[in-house]
């Protein structure tokens, strides 16, 4: 591989970009590898670089049925955060945003990461007291965080409703200030590229449609590209997960829903890092392209669509237009939906199954793309040495039967009646 | 926006109803044995198909009954709708 560099840049630009090298080959399955992955999302990709690069394992291939960062890698609002309560979720989380800081030296791609800050917005005085708990308890595990008043979060983002007849009026926020954004699509093909040099078969357009078992221990998949041999197999297909576990006689405690993103026709740089509404679902960042992106509630029936409807989108802008009152003045320019594996505690599923050899990655709900490198790394390590990495042990499989849920929101099952 | 037929009222817009998941999920029978995996699934495990799903609905800004739907989560066309006592 080419190292891209400001010179490459410059060399290229001499030759009237004529003599790029491909970022990654398109090649034909093997009949065996050492380790398939299942999907060509970010978390596939992340895990064929780290197994690959941590793991000595050399002949992988990730199998992808559409193309690589065509799911909800490419659909998702790019939001990076490590702001949870529960201590599974810290680490796991804070360990990711940890390795966003140098992921663009990692994989020698600019993933754009942006450490702008994001404000989680308090509209009572109970709301502040949950924030400072929450805030402590980031603190407790390192991870930086503060708590505003109403005036400090005035001087961040003056436009938005401090009037006397704001309907839920702003009362402060917590503020992780590493939080941010990167760019999401860049972050597929950053980890495509590196990945594939360092051997991994990226295959796209191969479908799996049943799996190879043997007394229990898996011995291959069967691909619309013909049978693949291999004895580890992992799984990392978001909202289709149910779908492939259903052929390995396996119920899932997920859901599929569809979550709807939008974003407005661009305008001048006006909102820094990223806000959220306390008193609903509305979420908002401004790209480099000065577009509001904009995100929310799920449309709340089981759907694998990839599409969702208007009253969704209405019942968020809503939200944003009683937080940012200048948003009504703007266009929508495009919405789109991804199917959100939703598991029944909000957090995810990273674990052995009860097939030798085949192993899940899934149940990210709302928020898989900020986890993509942790997950690609603890789900590495979880496939290469049959065990989980210590960082992804609260998230078996069997915390539903043992009850050690990790329910961040305290709501119990069916997370997105919310 | 979905267009959903009550049982009761007829055709009205996806805004007045509210979503109450899969309707073949079955509460284990009270006063028999009952395995702790029993509960799991009822509680936790879900078939989640892509296609045909027989789903429980509730006219919550209507006549606030439940009923029941089968519907496609991949097209998300309405195929049937029905009282709670019926089954497609």
């Amino acid at each position: 591989m080419k190292k891209y560099s400001v010179f490459s840049l410059v060399k290229n630009a001499l030759n009237h970009h004529k003599d790029w090298e491909v970022a990654w080959r398109d090649p034909e399955p093997k009949k065996e590898y050492e380790a398939v992955i299942i999907g060509g999302g970010g978390h596939g990709l992340a895990t064929a670089y780290y197994l690959a690069k941590y793991y000595d394992l050399k002949n992988i291939a990730i199998l992808e049925k559409g193309w690589i960062g065509g799911g909800n890698v490419g659909r998702n609002t790019t939001i990076l955060r490590s702001n949870y309560m529960h201590d599974a979720n810290n680490l796991f989380y804070e360990q990711g945003m940890q390795m966003w800081r140098d992921l663009s030296q990692e994989l020698n791609y600019n993933v754009m990461y942006s450490p702008r800050g994001i404000l989680n917005l308090a509209h009572s005085d109970a709301q502040l007291n949950a924030y400072a708990r929450r805030g402590n308890s980031m603190r407790l595990n390192g991870i930086d965080a503060a708590l505003l008043g109403r005036e400090e979060v005035r001087k961040m983002i003056p436009f938005a409703d401090f009037t006397e007849n704001a309907r839920f009026p702003i009362f402060g926020g917590l503020l992780q200030p590493i939080g941010g954004t990167a760019r999401h699509d860049a972050v597929a093909w950053g980890y495509a590229r590196a990945a594939d040099d360092m051997g991994v078969d990226i295959i796209q357009h191969c479908e799996v449609s049943g799996f190879d078992v043997d007394n229990g221990k898996v011995t291959g998949v069967q691909t619309s590209k013909g049978n693949i041999k291999t004895n580890k197999v992992g799984l990392c297909v978001a909202g289709s997960t149910s779908i492939l576990a259903e052929k390995l006689n396996m119920t899932l405690p997920i859901e599929a829903h569809v979550l709807q993103a939008c974003v407005s026709e661009p305008v001048k740089p006006l909102l820094d890092g990223v806000v959220t509404f306390g008193a609903g679902h509305f979420y908002c960042s401004q790209s480099d392209k000065g577009e509001m992106v904009m995100g929310g509630d799920l449309d709340g029936y089981n759907s694998y669509a990839q599409r969702g409807n208007l009253p969704t989108i209405q019942h968020v802008l809503t939200e944003g237009v009683a937080l940012f009152p200048n948003l009504s003045r703007l266009k929508i320019l495009r919405t789109w939906g991804g199917i959100m594996d939703m598991s029944m505690d909000g957090s995810p599923i990273i674990d052995k199954t009860h097939i030798d050899g085949v192993y899940l990655n899934c149940g990210w709900c709302y928020g898989g793309f900020k986890a993509t490198p942790v997950s690609g790394l603890t789900f590495a390590h979880t496939i290469a040495r049959n065990e989980p990495h210590e960082l992804n042990v609260p998230f078996k499989l069997d915390r539903f039967h043992t009850g050690h849920l990790i329910d961040e929101k305290g709501l119990g099952t069916k997370t997105w009646i919310s | 926006m979905l267009e959903i037929k009550c049982p009761y009222c007829g055709n009205r817009s996806q805004n007045e109803f509210a979503y109450g998941g899969d309707a073949t999920v079955k509460r284990p029978e009270l006063n028999s044995e009952i395995s702790d995996q029993d509960w799991d699934h009822f509680v936790y495990y879900r078939k989640n198909p892509r296609g045909n799903h027989l789903e429980l609905w509730h006219h919550i800004s209507g006549c606030r009954q439940w009923f029941k739907v089968l519907r496609n989560t991949a097209t998300h066309d309405i195929i049937q709708t029905m009282e709670m006592k019926e089954n497609p």
